[in-house]
């Protein structure tokens, strides 16, 4: 169905072939992942199937890319768009309507179908993504789970033979992103639809796949096998295959089950050493500074009444100035919508905390109303001793930290060195000392690179750099992982521990389980505004489906959460 | 979305528009507000402007949806009372040219050069003047209010989807465009929240400068990335139109605009009074067959075009009617519609063009509520 030719691209102004040698072909009904790290021309790959690539993007196409038997070559992407459907990142970005039904129908009136086929079609589409619904809402006030089904179902509506995929799910919480990939399963078995998808999230996606292509380096040849052959020798890989190497499997499992089957004898052999992770200390065993008395149990399974009568947190005594956040029964609207509704949060320095829950359950504004970009409509919100939304910027950056889901949003300047020497003159820091925090982050970046050049995890480092440059007490970082590599991600979590190490507190918003499982030492679940889960990363992971992090699932009953930890105890 | 074996259906004519679909076609609603902003301008009566004003807020009160551009209504209600305060400062400012005797307060008169003569800066400021630049200003502001329940009452990107297929492309454009706005407004708030991220003050003006560049930066890769989007999507894809078809559509769409030209210019002048109006309409005539001819180099079809019906009839027909009522009231009894400053009276209310204004609410009663949407 689709077919690649020996395929090179060369971007106009680049020395290199941005991807070479790509020669396979994906055959009709086929669910094809293409993985690897970021930078490795992923989005090149798909971008040729639909003819974007280089129609739109300019550059040199060598070889050739054939789809359902048209070259991309002599179709421009306009008269591929009946057999090719393509999605991107960010589905926002996709919409040329304002509502969901009239979205579903603009590619159909594009094509010219008749009138009572596009009705029909759009009736479908809607049942089958389960957006009826949804049918008359503006687009712009959809969840983000919603609206990357209404991006895929506007292009399902003129039936294409391909539909291509640029990671669907990596700004969706972990059942939005189900949802998406059941459709999407439901596409390949149902209809024979094939599809080629790009994905960070391993975790999520690789036991749909058929087959996996992996570009392993930048400017490398893919390598072509079904999911087990590539994971063997793949540098990215999701935890449940990290556990699999590391316990030595053979083939390497790929789904729970498959893992669970095998892992009896894993699970004796980690039953002899001690179980970690209930000991009220952090997933790694540093131990946190606690201010106050052990924390909550976990609340899942509890009514939410019975929340509300528990003292939340300790009356205010000489210990709270200590507390590096202090949240009390705060409620924040925005607009006609109530965005948090009774929040009780406490963060003692030194911890770490993972914010999550559904998309749309509150949790970037409660680290708004954190920094003060919201005022709170009802309670107190206490940083550091200040309340957030009166203090001075200038004040406030020295004692909490944001860096937003979207960190380009923290960068005005055209070159790292001015971007950090703007840091020090805003936070006050001696000169240099941005510079600096950048070079331990980032190694190898340049002082005239233009930050819009930076891969989205230097990006992310960079904005981490400014903001640590007033070195907040109190760190706050919303969907860090989002767009990041598994190397990248490493990086992170290391900087991360090193700055809870030296006494930051972080508080992180994240639909990421591993990451949660990596860093947190405590998860507060939120939903609909208000706390529904407050405890220890172990207890609350563990007690939930979505949010239990792959090891731990393949483990259980055995409280494990990381691989990490597995190595660690199986090697003392 | 396995194919299901289909019969043509009989064509079903439903009384009951379908969920969520505007009960009444948007240029309906244009033309109604229309109506009611030509009956505007006819008067300068402060009584019926107010009714005229009151007349389009119950009928968007009553008939506006929950959508987001339902909410332009106020936000023309305040540009309609900047306009009227301008207008007012203006008077007292600049003075009037209206002959007055009761002096409400005097300023102190700026002494201009002789160069400037004919500008008076501050001076004597009459009640006269000031309620002529009063009833002045109410009928620009009434003619904005007007605009305003168009807008919310009908989607202005609804109404680009009635434009013949030729100007699609053209539509399509302005639509974009019209979400480009709001878009740049909600990134320049987003950008100068994160400010304060950075420890740099939020408010002011050099703020808002700061971030110029990155909002725009922002708003170019969207606008890149849409056009991506809509490229991949089949946006601008042509059918093969003969070479005999392409010739002819050209040759009436400029012979039939050069022929309104040629009109127009005949009915204005003196002497062309014979030969324009003929040229305008054979002008016109074969612009429009250009324009449908043209349609057909697109493959566009139309998702459940919004249909002309009798209500659409009835709410344009009401809104035509108020404003052929004024027009001819202002014409029989211009003393009524027009009521003198010089000497000052108590405007009256002449009963007849109230009524008619009054036949603007027609459309609060034949249209069906709007649904509660979520």
């Amino acid at each position: 169905m689709i077919r690649f030719e020996n395929v090179s691209v060369t971007y106009d102004g680049a020395a290199e072939p941005a991807v070479q040698g790509i020669d396979f072909t994906v055959p009709e009904g086929e669910l094809v992942l293409l993985v690897g790290p970021s930078g490795t021309g992923k989005s090149t790959v798909l971008g040729s199937v639909s003819g974007l690539v280089p129609h739109f993007t300019g550059g040199t196409l060598r070889g050739r890319v054939t789809v359902a038997g048209r070259d991309t070559r002599t179709h421009k992407p306009r008269e591929l768009a009946d057999v090719v459907g393509t999605v991107g990142q960010d589905p926002l970005s996709h919409f040329v309507t304002d509502t969901v039904e009239d979205e579903l129908a603009y590619g159909m009136e594009s094509l010219g179908l008749a009138p009572d086929v596009m009705r029909r079609r759009v009736e479908e589409t809607l049942d089958l993504l389960g957006l009826n619904e949804l049918r008359n809402r503006p687009i712009a006030t959809l969840s983000g789970g919603q609206q990357q089904r209404v991006a895929i179902g506007s292009v399902l509506t003129t039936h294409p033979k391909v539909l291509v995929l640029d990671e669907p799910t990596s700004a969706l919480d972990p059942a939005a992103a189900e949802e998406v990939l059941a459709v999407l399963q439901r596409l390949v078995h149902d209809l024979g639809t094939t599809v080629l998808m790009a994905e960070h999230r391993l975790e999520r996606v690789i036991h749909y796949a058929d087959r996996i292509a992996l570009l392993p380096s930048p400017g490398a040849r893919p390598v072509l096998g079904t999911p087990a052959e590539v994971m063997a020798v793949s540098p990215v890989y999701p935890p449940v295959v990290d556990l699999g190497r590391l316990a030595g499997w053979s083939p390497l499992p790929l789904t729970i089950r498959d893992a669970r089957r095998r892992a009896s004898d894993l699970r004796a052999r980690l039953t002899d050493v001690v179980a970690p992770a209930t000991d009220g200390h952090s997933p790694q065993g540093n131990a946190v500074p606690h201010t106050e008395p052990p924390h909550t149990k976990p609340e899942i399974p509890a009514p939410r009444r019975f929340l509300r009568r528990r003292p939340a947190h300790p009356a205010p005594e000489p210990s709270t100035p200590h507390l590096a956040a202090d949240v009390s029964a705060l409620a924040v609207q925005r607009g006609p919508v109530k965005a948090l509704r009774h929040v009780d949060l406490t963060v003692a320095p030194g911890e770490t905390v993972a914010l999550m829950g559904r998309n749309g359950a509150g949790k970037s504004t409660l680290l708004s109303a954190l920094v003060g970009l919201v005022p709170p409509a009802h309670g107190s919100v206490r940083v550091g001793g200040t309340v957030p939304h009166r203090a001075a910027p200038r004040e406030l950056v020295r004692r909490v930290g944001l860096v937003p889901q979207e960190p380009r949003d923290l960068l005005y300047a055209d070159t790292v060195a001015a971007e950090c020497a703007a840091a020090d003159q805003d936070a006050g820091a001696a000169e240099g000392s941005c510079r600096a925090l950048v070079s331990e982050l980032l190694p190898g970046v340049g002082d005239d690179t233009h930050p819009r050049d930076l891969s989205e995890g230097q990006r992310l480092a960079l904005a981490l750099a400014v903001v640590l440059t007033a070195r907040p007490p109190l760190l706050l970082l919303d969907e860090p992982t989002r767009g990041l590599d598994y190397a990248a991600k490493a990086r992170l979590v290391t900087v991360l521990r090193a700055l809870a190490a030296e006494g930051h507190a972080l508080v992180l918003a994240t639909h990421d389980v591993e990451l949660a499982a990596e860093i947190a030492h405590r998860v507060v679940v939120l939903a609909e505004g208000e706390v529904v889960a407050d405890g220890l990363t172990a207890e609350v992971v563990v007690a939930s489906p979505s949010f239990a992090p792959q090891v731990t699932k393949v483990l259980a009953p055995q409280p494990w959460l990381t691989v990490s930890q597995v190595r660690e105890a199986l090697s003392s | 979305m396995a194919p299901r074996p289909r019969r043509d259906r009989p064509a079903v004519t439903a009384p009951r528009p379908a969920r969520g679909r505007p009960a009444v076609h948007p240029g309906a609603w244009w033309l109604w507000a229309l109506g009611l902003g030509t009956a505007a301008t006819r008067t300068t009566n402060p009584i019926l402007l107010a009714l005229l004003v009151a007349t389009s807020a119950y009928v968007v009160a009553a008939r506006r949806t929950s959508a987001p551009w339902s909410r332009s209504y106020a936000a023309f209600v305040k540009l309609g009372l900047a306009v009227l305060t301008i207008r007012l400062l203006f008077a007292v400012v600049l003075g009037s040219p209206i002959p007055g005797t009761h002096t409400v307060l005097t300023l102190p008169e700026v002494p201009l050069p002789h160069w400037a003569q004919g500008i008076r800066l501050g001076g004597r400021v009459t009640a006269e003047g000031l309620l002529f630049a009063l009833y002045d200003g109410l009928k620009l502001a009434t003619l904005l209010i007007c605009v305003g329940a168009a807008n919310a009452l009908a989607n202005p990107a609804r109404l680009l989807k009635s434009l013949p297929g030729a100007l699609y492309e053209t539509g399509v454009a302005v639509v974009v465009a019209l979400t480009f706005a709001p878009h740049l407004i909600a990134d320049v708030q987003r950008l100068r929240a994160a400010r304060r991220l950075r420890g740099r003050p939020d408010r002011g003006l050099r703020g808002l400068l700061q971030v110029g560049l990155p909002v725009l930066e922002g708003a170019l890769e969207r606008s890149v990335a849409l056009a991506a989007a809509m490229d991949a999507r089949g946006f601008g894809r042509t059918a093969d139109v003969p070479p005999a078809v392409r010739r002819t559509t050209t040759a009436l769409t400029l012979g039939g605009l050069l022929g309104i030209c040629a009109g127009t210019y005949g009915l204005l002048t003196a002497e062309g009074g014979v030969y324009g109006l003929p040229l305008l309409l054979a002008g016109s005539a074969a612009a429009l067959a250009g324009l449908r001819l043209g349609g057909r180099r697109s493959p566009r079809t139309r998702y459940r075009p919004d249909v002309w019906n009798a209500r659409a009839w009835l709410v344009a027909g009401s809104g035509i009617t108020t404003a052929a009522l004024l027009v001819v009231s202002a014409a029989y009894d211009p003393a009524a519609l027009r009521p003198g400053v010089v000497p000052l009276t108590a405007p009256a209310l002449p009963l007849l063009p109230a009524a008619a204004v009054l036949l603007g609410l027609l459309p609060a009663f034949v249209t069906p509520a709007p649904e509660e949407s979520v």
